[in-house]
């Protein structure tokens, strides 16, 4: 409460003390120090600007090097940071001349999906979103970003309109998952998911994902099929969340940190699994620190992803989506090169060739022969 | 009931899970493994399945070789590879999955059947890479796909290495579909989340168990998101059925009638 008008002058490593988390206990205490020498400075004449720049920096070095080591479980909390940029933010920092579409026809508008044309950079583009609400009010509407079948039903809707106009889709994906109530199943929230799954696969239109903060499992995986899936630096993109797994696994949510480090749910990992393409990256300390960085970051990803999208015919991107598609997540091996590995490790590639003899072409990495 | 005797000699006689009745193991299994007393359809293994749906030795699998990496190194209470070792040991099979070629009532077809007895069905890598090519082969043979669900989801200890099998499987029923092909799903119990959102969804005609589980969250999940009791019948196949999102409640016994029927209305 005790703004000052000059506490922004720490730039953007400066937040109030509400904002940091837990782990970042040891910058609220540089931060405190600042604020602790500024009041002096006011009270006494003396000149403690030289102390206060130095703090400054000690401020910033420790930010950078705490956030480029985070680890799994602080990367869930700074994704889920109640100052993280949202849709919304996006919206207004990065998309010009938005123009909202509402309703998916048959059930209702789902404000947990917000769909619209928009321009990115020199692209018209159909943007498909989840939104979590700024506002308590905003969240209970929509429900914290959890969609229900008529907001997947509503995004496909939309991105159809984009694909008959030839008019990119660009999806934003942030949420905890779809929703789970009665309504949501009645209403047949597996069939919209998986519906979403098989026309986003052949929707005749370049499609550009990125997760920009919770990828909540197939709630985020229905509006997360394209020719290019991207997740900013800290967001992070999980078949569970890690308290759900605790909770199935350890029967007790205490072992969430163990379950965030198990599930290999960061940008890292799952760049290096070939499960992503891109890591976007955040400004310093983290998107929530400086959103007009991150935006900034983020519009430029998709205005070249477009740009070399746009290259292409529409026949090659959907054949080189597929091919993304089906080469995606493919850990396993022959049972016979299973036997040879153990009596002769050069072997085993080879061996394992047959088992795969059906498989589309091959990304930059194969993931088959990554493991290990 | 609770004091009845319990020194019956072990694996000749059984208790129905529904009912409770005593059933001569024989009996069950004659009947494909429904009770004969009040019809409730158990879980069977793939290769029951099989036997029971196909026409005696026309069951040509393909991809039985697939074996899962670790790619998560994921360790629970057992670590992961030691967790599908057992499975393995126990059940027979390398995989939750079988697929091939075989005839049903003189038509031939593509199936895969899901086994509920390993992980419960979970979809990781091998799950997915199996559904998914036996899905291409009946694009490329024009052959009817038919798909015998049963799953718990997406397979946690691969994490997004499972979910992205969503993707995959639903993608080549996007060709499957533009290449005029068939594909007939028979849901069983259970046949929930990540496998219910994607493939077990999608088929053209979708025929279910009678009580079989379907759904896409957990029913605990839902209780305690909306906290309240769960009406009843939630989440069954019958509660499918009366919400538009399955086509016919199928007994076990008609299931080689009922497919081979709809395979004549949409056959060239």
């Amino acid at each position: 409460m005790s703004n000052q008008p000059n506490a922004t002058a720490t730039g953007a490593a400066g937040l109030g003390a509400s904002s940091y988390l837990e782990f970042e206990k040891p910058l609220l205490r540089i931060q405190s120090e600042i604020e602790e020498l500024r009041r002096r400075e006011k009270e006494s004449d003396r000149d403690v600007s030289k102390d206060i720049e130095e703090m400054t920096n000690r401020l910033r070095s420790m930010t950078k090097r705490m956030y480029s080591h985070l680890t799994p479980w602080e990367t869930v909390l700074v994704a889920r940071h109640p100052q993280r940029p949202l849709l919304t933010d996006y919206l207004r920092l990065m998309v010009r001349d938005f123009c909202e579409l509402a309703g998916d026809r048959c059930f209702g508008d789902d404000r947990a999906i917000i769909t619209g044309f928009g321009r990115i950079g020199p692209h018209k583009v159909m943007l498909v979103g989840h939104n979590k609400g700024k506002d308590t009010k905003e969240r209970i509407a929509c429900n914290f970003g959890c969609a229900h079948p008529e907001g997947y039903r509503k995004a496909l809707l939309k991105m159809r309109l984009a694909a008959k106009y030839g008019v990119p889709v660009v999806c934003l994906i942030d949420t905890p998952g779809a929703y789970p109530g009665v309504g949501s199943e009645e209403r047949g929230i597996s069939y919209a998911i998986a519906v979403n799954l098989m026309e986003l696969s052949r929707l005749r239109t370049p499609i550009v994902c990125a997760v920009i903060g919770e990828g909540g499992s197939g709630g985020a995986l229905g509006i997360g099929v394209g020719d290019n899936v991207a997740m900013l630096e800290h967001s992070f993109y999980s078949v569970i969340s890690p308290e759900g797994c605790a909770a199935i696994l350890w029967r007790t949510g205490e072992q969430r940190k163990r379950a965030a480090e198990s599930l290999k749910l960061t940008a890292n990992e799952l760049k290096r699994l070939g499960i992503v393409d891109q890591i976007i990256p955040e400004p310093f300390g983290g998107a929530h620190r400086d959103p007009a960085t991150a935006a900034a970051n983020l519009e430029s990803h998709i205005t070249d992803t477009l740009r070399e999208l746009k290259r292409y015919k529409i026949e090659t991107i959907l054949k080189k989506r597929y091919e993304r598609i089906r080469s995606l997540g493919s850990f396993f091996e022959s049972a016979q090169s299973t036997a040879q590995t153990r009596a002769r490790k050069a072997t085993a590639a080879a061996s394992r060739t047959p088992a795969r003899t059906r498989r589309t072409a091959s990304r930059p990495a194969d993931p088959v022969d990554a493991p290990g | 009931m609770q004091n009845e005797r319990t020194d019956i000699p072990a694996g000749v006689w059984e208790r129905c899970q529904s009912c409770g009745a005593m059933l001569y193991r024989e009996e069950v299994e004659q009947n494909l493994h429904v009770c004969p007393e009040c019809g409730f359809h158990r879980r069977i293994d793939a290769r029951t399945r099989i036997a029971q749906l196909v026409d005696p030795g026309t069951f040509e699998e393909f991809l039985d070789d697939l074996t899962p990496t670790d790619p998560l190194k994921f360790t629970d209470r057992i670590p992961y590879p030691e967790r599908i070792k057992s499975q393995q040991k126990a059940t027979g099979e390398r995989e939750a999955v079988v697929v091939g070629r075989a005839y049903i009532r003189g038509r031939k077809v593509i199936i895969g059947v899901m086994n509920p007895a390993f992980i419960m069905a979970s979809m990781g890598a091998v799950v997915g890479e199996k559904v998914t090519a036996a899905i291409e082969r009946a694009t490329e043979e024009n052959l009817p796909m038919i798909m015998v669900t049963a799953s718990g989801g997406a397979r946690m200890q691969e994490g997004m290495v499972s979910l992205v099998q969503m993707s995959k499987t639903s993608a080549a029923l996007a060709r499957l579909d533009d290449a005029g092909g068939l594909y007939i799903i028979v849901a069983t119990d259970p046949t929930t989340a990540g496998v219910a959102a994607s493939f077990a969804s999608l088929g053209d005609v979708i025929l279910a168990e009678p009580g079989a589980m379907i759904g896409f969250a957990g029913p605990r999940v839902i209780a305690n998101t909306i906290k309240a009791e769960l009406p009843p019948g939630f989440q069954t196949a019958e509660f499918m059925r009366t919400h538009g999102f399955v086509d016919r409640i199928v007994e076990r016994k008609n299931l080689r009638p009922e497919i081979a029927r709809i395979i004549d209305y949409c056959g060239k």
